[in-house]
């Protein structure tokens, strides 16, 4: 069974319709990626599903349950994560404080327990930071661990992101261009961890992404989108020879 | 020998006695996932236990390689006690290594078992390994990555480590009986030294050889059970050989792996290491940094730092020349230290050191210096691979900034006719492996021919020049190394590298980089804009700021010896390039030979030059690069 099953999805906002009927499925360990020229809808996608918008139509299934009108935390709480497009990372604060902020919805202690840093309190805080090591070993961002996040590479935020993402521990991670910005070689890492993610712990993987190549070497399964309505669907060399993936990408010219 | 050693005379067998004697003692540490784990001396003998039988398993013998590659971990020694405790050598192979590299030493030291830390190392000999016929097994120890990798010559390192304990229940007595084997003379470990010229050749060491080394540097600067050392330089290197796994092995000390080399210096921080030795560069970059950090800092700080630095400077002078101290220049140097020289030790780490070392390379004396006035008595080792990495070392109560020092107890050192230093000790190699003809030359007359020039001084202090090939005869006959000039210059923080030519030349040249942090930080403050390293050193202003830099160096030199224009180089001297070994030193010929028309244009009348290249990165990729470059001129020649 599909762990995320999008069903007749349609987004307007006020005249402009963002998504028109867009349904597709999503199997458990997949890396699915969504392309599409920009404008397309991808990132209302994205935010229906992580909960930021509400589809006036259509429904979000997420593991057999109807998530459509939940709040974005409850959804978080199901275990789906998410990345922005444009860093949104608390600045001010360090690469470990901001994953540990990542493990806030696993902690159950209030403010008392947690606070004199006793019993339960204590113990979810050792649990906790255990968990968060293994990203950082596993996202190779050791030596930046107690840096303050403004002070960081473009690159390096990015993958700070992805790793509190990761502190979650989703099953369902939604990636909003992930390599945007970046130099080749800080492309390749990224496609190297993402791989890792989807390999080692055997996350579902949604994400958008603009670099033809990334995409087709990592996805497994690709969703085209052209003014909000789905023009494709299928691995990727099946989507490279739709003719009319080819019409939105190229031009009429090249396709004809 | 054997009486300090209780008679273990091999690695394995010191690891048992170890093991009997300092039983839950930490043998090892390593930084995993954010906190330092140990691994006790038993524990460390039985995972070495476990591997060798594992390899034995698999077909191991007597006389057999096992080639390491990888970044320091305790499975980097494990590995290679294990193949020492089953009879076999260890080799190590540098781990930032290109394809080529990799693939000459593998196939010519004739491992059937390659130990490979992760991903990376296994896709450089996966991707080789039709030319590699010889190796049966690639064994790797970090899984992550490799999951879905399927090769019938791939293992993990966990999965050897079980068919050892497999073997251990059917004949119990075995590892035992395979270390009791051992012996003092037997081949221990093949260095493949990088050279500054050809093919690397592999320097055969038996455990006699690295053993005496061990005991007659202790005897000369001690080291204790209790002391900790951190291991962050590459494995394969003969000084991280000689520190992390002879000595550690002889003494007993703690070896602490960092948690990735990029935090090693953090990392070096939180233990406090008792013992370091590291080559020039980690000492100039500990000495750049503090210079970058005071340029940065609050002004009372570096008001401080200006005022206080002098005391230093004046003390460590007067220990080192008088042997003492007036009352007034003491009661100084408390409240210096005081308030400047322990603080910034503690910044680096080196407050709890009482042994630093450096060796390697030269080190410039005023580096020497800076260390020597913060109070951390850096002491310079002299040697060579074929030597076990030790001939002379600088003695406690005669530190002299431009000689190596005397050489270490049992070693004998004199100059050739041709002004060649030799030497000859116990821990002289064996042998090239598979190469006689370089060991016949090496060891002509019974004596190891460094290939270095020196001389002796009247108090048996040896002085080394430069590489015997690379000397120059100045107009007025006087030897002159260019070596030298380049200490000097390297002084300077904003510089990085610098190659001196001048062999057979009317004068003297000089090809630069720029150290890009420092040297980017000082455009920053000047508002000066740049983006590549490539634009940033062909910046006018980059120019005549280190032209200020090199007329200082140039004011301290005979006008004969003066450099009369110089280039900064378009990109960083890069091993990987093969411009530089990997233990960094330059590769003078070759990179004369590559940057030819940029020094050709250096001793023509050209004020510039147009460079169109290629450079290739690790990963093999290469970019064009296209830069005009510009020729300055010296007045400080008196040309």
């Amino acid at each position: 069974m599909a762990l995320l099953e999008i069903a007749n999805l349609s987004l307007r906002f006020g005249g402009v319709t963002a998504l028109q009927d867009v349904s597709f499925a999503v199997a458990p360990g997949e890396l699915a990626a969504i392309i599409g020229p920009n404008g397309a809808g991808k990132t209302s996608l994205l935010n229906c599903v992580s909960g930021v918008y509400r589809p006036q139509k259509g429904t979000i299934r997420f593991d057999g349950r109807d998530v459509t009108r939940m709040k974005p935390a409850a959804r978080t709480r199901l275990g789906i994560a998410r990345t922005f497009q444009n860093i949104a990372l608390f600045k001010g604060m360090t690469v470990l404080d901001n994953l540990l902020i990542g493990r806030h919805c696993h902690q159950k202690t209030g403010v008392l327990a947690g606070g004199l840093y006793y019993g339960l309190g204590q113990r979810e805080e050792i649990r906790d930071r255990e968990r968060i090591e293994e990203i950082i070993d596993f996202l190779e961002i050791q030596p930046i661990r107690k840096q303050v996040v403004h002070t960081l590479a473009y690159g390096l935020q990015k993958r700070v992101e992805l790793a509190r993402a990761l502190a979650l521990d989703p099953r369902l991670l939604l990636l909003d261009e992930p390599m945007a910005g970046m130099n080749a070689e800080e492309k390749e890492d990224m496609a190297r961890f993402i791989l890792d993610v989807s390999d080692e712990r055997g996350t579902t993987i949604v994400m958008i992404e603009h670099d033809m190549g990334v995409v087709m070497d990592l996805s497994h399964h690709v969703v085209v989108l052209n003014f909000g309505r789905k023009i494709a669907d299928g691995t990727p060399a099946e989507v490279q020879h739709s003719a009319e993936v080819q019409l939105a990408y190229l031009g009429g010219e090249a396709a004809a | 020998m054997s009486e300090a050693l209780d008679g273990a005379d091999t690695f394995p067998k010191l690891l048992a006695r170890n093991a009997e004697r300092l039983g839950a003692r930490a043998a090892l540490r390593e930084k995993d996932l954010g906190i330092w784990r140990e691994t006790s001396w038993r524990g460390y003998h039985e995972r070495v236990r476990d591997f060798s039988l594992g390899l034995v398993a698999l077909g191991l013998a007597r006389g057999g390689k096992v080639a390491i590659i990888g970044d320091n971990r305790p499975e980097w020694v494990i590995a290679e006690l294990a193949a020492q405790a089953a009879g076999a050598a260890s080799v190590g192979i540098y781990q930032d290594s290109n394809l080529n590299e990799v693939a000459f030493v593998i196939d010519h030291c004739d491992a059937r078992f390659v130990v490979a830390e992760d991903q990376e190392q296994v896709d450089k000999i996966l991707g080789l390994i039709e030319q590699l016929p010889k190796v049966a097994y690639v064994i790797y120890s970090d899984p992550r990555g490799l999951r879905r990798y399927r090769h019938e010559k791939l293992l993990s390192f966990s999965e050897v480590e079980t068919r050892g304990r497999q073997l251990l229940q059917e004949k119990p007595g075995l590892f035992e009986e395979n270390v009791a084997e051992g012996g003092g003379g037997d081949l221990a470990m093949i260095c493949y030294t990088s050279g500054t010229t050809g093919q690397p050749k592999g320097a055969m060491l038996s455990f006699a050889n690295l053993l005496t080394m061990a005991l007659s540097l202790h005897q000369v600067d001690p080291r204790k059970p209790s002391d900790e050392f951190v291991s962050f330089l590459p494995l394969a290197w003969i000084g991280e050989q000689m520190m992390s796994v002879a000595t550690a092995l002889a003494i007993g000390f703690t070896i602490n792996f960092p948690e990735e080399p990029e935090t090693a210096l953090h990392d070096i921080r939180e233990i406090g290491p008792k013992v370091l030795f590291a080559p020039p560069r980690i000492w100039e970059g500990l000495n750049s940094t503090v210079q970058v950090k005071v340029m940065d800092t609050t002004p009372f700080k570096r008001f401080l730092y200006e005022r206080l630095m002098p005391i230093g400077y004046k003390t460590a002078e007067l220990r080192l020349n008088e042997g003492r101290m007036p009352l007034g220049w003491r009661v100084l140097h408390f409240f210096a230290d005081l308030l400047l020289f322990r603080p910034l030790k503690d910044r680096l780490g080196l407050l709890q050191l009482r042994s630093g070392t450096t060796g390697g390379a030269a080190l410039g004396p005023e580096v020497f210096r800076f260390f020597h006035a913060i109070g951390v008595r850096l002491k310079q080792i002299y040697g060579q691979t074929e030597i076990s990495g030790i001939s002379c070392i600088h003695p406690d109560h005669a530190i002299k900034f431009h000689t190596v020092g005397k050489p270490i107890p049992g070693t004998e050192v004199r100059i050739s006719e041709r002004g060649e230093i030799l030497s000859r000790s116990p821990c002289v190699f064996i042998g090239y492996y598979k190469n006689e003809q370089a060991t016949n030359e090496t060891l002509a007359g019974g004596w190891l021919h460094s290939g270095d020039a020196g001389y002796l001084e009247d108090d048996g202090q040896l002085v080394v020049i430069d590489r015997l090939k690379d000397v120059l005869r100045l107009a007025d006959g006087t030897q002159f190394s260019p070596q030298y000039i380049e200490n000097r210059l390297k002084f300077s923080p904003y510089l990085k590298e610098a190659v001196v030519i001048g062999k057979d030349r009317p004068y003297l040249t000089a090809l630069v980089c720029i150290d890009s942090a420092v040297v980017g930080k000082w455009a920053e403050k000047n508002k000066i804009s740049y983006t590549t390293y490539t634009d940033l050193s062909a910046k006018p202003q980059v120019y005549d700021l280190l032209q200020r830099e090199i007329d200082k160096v140039n004011e301290t030199l005979p006008i004969a010896a003066r450099i009369r224009k110089f280039v900064l180089l378009y990109k960083e001297l890069d091993a990987d390039d093969e411009e530089l070994t990997r233990t960094r030193k330059v590769r003078r010929a070759f990179v004369e030979e590559r940057y030819r028309s940029i020094v050709s244009a250096l001793y023509g009348d050209d004020e510039r030059i147009a460079i169109d290249t290629t450079i290739k990165f690790q990963d093999g990729k290469t970019a064009r690069i296209q830069a005009n470059l510009s020729v300055r001129r010296l007045e400080a020649g008196g040309a």
